[in-house]
């Protein structure tokens, strides 16, 4: 009998062994509370009675939002007793996968972080709740809020997301080495003639330094100056691209001639081996384009922080920057819809946004509030982001956008390595990406 | 009685098995069995769920639908893909030679009595055990075109070394160093087992011929360890085909070299996860399977030719 009972124990440690070494992890990564649909389907059905309803609210904000998610809570717990918020936290690479398994299962959780590129996704496969009977009903004010971003969650004129943040880009720049050269510190009055002649007295072959980094980035890089020649990625109706239009071609040749042409920057293949933020923040090139998310890192970089200025980006046929900031959208199936939009509301509130801007993680969106912001860094001249904003256009995005932003990488980056001409790479861009456009 | 004891003994004979074979049959059933149901769930469920998405479409939330034949017409005519074949192939007729040339070497001097052999054998077996992706982060240093301390060695014989891996012409060659030098420890482990196997009789005997080590190992040593250097071979030709951690982190689907570098399974990342194409990244999965199949048994079929068993 005791040998049975070995035997059995065995073979059962065994079956334990074989199942968990023989397979790769199949759950869907990050912390994740499952039970929660389940509660809150015991919980009330009829969402007038006052028995405490659970909502779920999902993010990527991890670490940075340590202090401020217990403190939004708090603040909504203690003005509506009768719903509580569960976090559900997801680093960002895993944020998605979840989201669309949760999508699928009819299972998405019932307020949730957005961003740009796959807000249309969601919205027109009807994963989202629109909100513009609630914002009419209850006189929510959404001028409260950049229309850049306001129109970034908008779709088929309906609104869906209430903005959370946003971030510009800037030209960060290292003092030493402008000092160095003599040359003139940036500011909002360059054009793109005055900074490329600055780069070009900026570069230092001998000391292996150069002007600025012409980096392959969209978001930080060439959006901006495509916009800046008055042109753009994607039309405004979401069917054709404009990447084959002369004032893109212009944008792109923009930072191609910097490294061929000027010769004031390193070559692409030199910023593949080394990446250009860690050249800046080596005193390896003077200039950077680069987003109001990293004044903190900047700041507190050892070598940069006595060094750091920023400075509005320079003009181009006109003044323009990419704008990009996440939202808060609402389920369209969630179980506790009142709720889910009280909450919603309450996001949106400068109440929130000033939690944002003493936890310091964001700019918020809500206009007004972005001073403490601006004040966190006293040496650096943060107002320039904000300033940027009256002339900010969106970041470009459509039903699925993954489908030719990855076709960015692609083609485009052969532009940079000098394989094509900007012409070339803008017109094949601009094929495949229609081809794109049209399956959607 | 004598009459009911024949009967008795020619009815067991008759029944092929004993009651106590088969319980012993059991046993071994019940304790393969946990292992079985974890490879059975885990490996071949998943290889026929992939069979049967190659022959589907794939959209938007993980929806997806029947395509039939589709995906395999699209195979033939992808042109990114054969690169990666082409890719995959010069990855593989490097590697694997290289790998298994080097490990016998490798194994063969460590076979030794030599002062310190416990940590010869552990440095050249350090690099199995170490994490690709560390292995990844400090070969890119050692290959940074500004930076890196390849080129600052060849700096003093006056070359400008390249961006070795952002250079299509070196991408894939500076990533098959890295792939050889990963697996050598592991083959090298495989084939000491196989040379200790070795009847020390036979080395004896040439001795006694008058036999110096160049003959010894090229007559005795390789002849006799060719059972061992063909199973090295065959998982090294398959692991090569699969190729894709050291082409993700060194390089990179952003990099200006990725063209020249991409392998099939790197291919099948795109599509799969990057596209959202899982239905034709399953294709590419099946038909990479059916080409490892393929070269495995032609593997099989040729060892006759040279493989030595006692």
């Amino acid at each position: 009998m005791k040998r049975m009972f070995m035997l059995t124990l065995l073979a059962l440690m065994v079956t334990v062994a074989g199942c968990s070494g023989g397979g790769t992890s199949s759950d869907d990564g990050g912390k994740t509370s499952t039970s929660t649909e389940g509660q809150s389907q015991t919980d009330s059905n009829t969402t007038d009675s006052k028995e405490t309803v659970t909502i779920t609210y999902a993010g990527w904000g991890a670490s940075g939002y340590k202090d401020a998610y217990p403190m939004i809570i708090k603040a909504f717990e203690e003005k509506h007793p009768n719903i509580k918020v569960k976090i559900e936290d997801t680093p960002n690479k895993q944020y998605w996968q979840k989201l669309e398994t949760a999508a699928n299962g009819d299972n998405l959780p019932d307020v949730f972080w957005m961003n740009g590129p796959r807000f249309m996704q969601y919205a027109a496969n009807e994963m989202l709740m629109p909100l513009g009977d609630l914002i009419k009903q209850d006189n929510y004010d959404m001028n409260n809020y950049p229309k850049s971003l306001v129109d970034l969650y908008t779709y088929d004129g309906q609104s869906y997301g209430i903005p959370k943040d946003f971030d510009t880009i800037g030209v960060w720049y290292n003092k030493a080495l402008f000092d160095e050269k003599k040359v003139e510190y940036p500011n909002v009055s360059w054009d793109w003639s005055k900074l490329i002649d600055a780069a070009q007295k900026l570069t230092d072959p001998a000391k292996g330094q150069w002007g600025i980094a012409a980096n392959f980035d969209s978001q930080g890089g060439y959006y901006n100056t495509i916009y800046q020649a008055g042109g753009y990625m994607i039309s405004d109706d979401k069917k054709s691209s404009g990447y084959d239009k002369p004032e893109a071609i212009e944008g792109i040749q923009f930072w191609t001639d910097l490294i061929h042409k000027y010769k004031a920057s390193p070559t692409m293949a030199q910023m593949t081996d080394t990446e250009a933020i860690n050249m800046f923040t080596s005193g390896k090139v003077a200039m950077l384009w680069e987003g109001s998310w990293n004044a903190v890192d900047f700041a507190n970089n050892e070598y940069l922080k006595d060094k750091i200025g920023v400075a509005a980006l320079p003009k181009g046929k006109e003044q323009s920057v990419v704008i990009h900031g996440l939202g808060h959208v609402m389920s369209k199936n969630t179980k506790h819809p009142k709720e889910a939009w009280e909450f919603l509301k309450f996001l949106g509130s400068k109440e929130v946004a000033d939690i944002h801007t003493k936890t310091g993680v964001a700019i918020p969106a809500f206009n007004g509030t972005q001073d403490a912001w601006v004040k966190s860094q006293p040496n650096l001249d943060l107002q320039i982001f904000i300033d940027q904003l009256a002339y900010s256009k969106p970041y470009p995005v459509s039903k699925y956008t993954a489908k030719w932003s990855g076709l960015e990488s692609d083609i485009l980056k052969k532009a940079w390595s000098g394989e094509l001409s900007p012409e070339e790479a803008g017109k094949q861009m601009a094929a495949k990406m229609n081809e794109a456009l049209a399956a959607e | 009685m004598q009459i009911e004891a024949d009967v008795r003994a020619r009815q067991m004979m008759k029944r092929k098995i004993s009651p106590m074979k088969t319980q012993e049959w059991l046993w071994g059933y019940i304790f393969v069995a946990p292992l079985i149901l974890g490879i059975a769930v885990f490996y071949m469920w998943p290889v026929i769920q992939t069979f049967y998405f190659s022959f589907t479409e794939w959209g938007a939330f993980n929806k997806y639908s029947w395509s039939g034949l589709k995906n395999y017409e699209r195979l033939l005519q992808d042109k990114v893909l054969w690169s990666a074949f082409r890719n995959t192939l010069v990855f593989v007729v490097w590697s694997v030679p290289l790998t298994v040339i080097f490990s016998i070497i490798a194994a063969a001097l460590l076979n030794q009595k030599v002062k310190g052999l416990t940590i010869y054998r552990t440095l050249y077996f350090l690099p199995v055990v170490t994490m690709p992706a560390a292995v990844s982060i400090v070969w890119k240093w050692l290959y940074n075109g500004d930076y890196g301390f390849i080129n600052y060695i060849l700096s003093f014989v006056n070359i400008k070394g390249p961006t070795w891996l952002s250079d299509p012409k070196f991408a894939l060659y500076a990533v098959i160093v890295v792939a050889v030098w990963m697996a050598i420890g592991n083959n090298m482990i495989i084939l000491l087992s196989g040379l200790q196997g070795i009847s020390s009789s036979y080395y004896e005997a040439a001795e006694l011929d008058g036999a110096g080590p160049f003959y010894k190992f090229f007559n005795i040593t390789l002849p006799l360890l060719t059972p061992t250097i063909f199973f090295v071979m065959v998982m090294q030709l398959i692991s090569a085909f699969q190729m894709f951690d050291l082409i993700f982190m060194m390089i990179g689907d952003k990099s200006i070299a990725i063209e020249s570098a991409q392998t099939v399974v790197f291919i099948f990342y795109k599509y799969a996860f990057l596209d959202n194409a899982k239905g034709y990244a399953s294709t590419i999965a099946i038909v990479l399977l059916v080409v490892i199949l393929i070269i495995t048994a032609i593997q099989m079929r040729l060892q006759k030719k040279w493989v030595h068993y006692e």
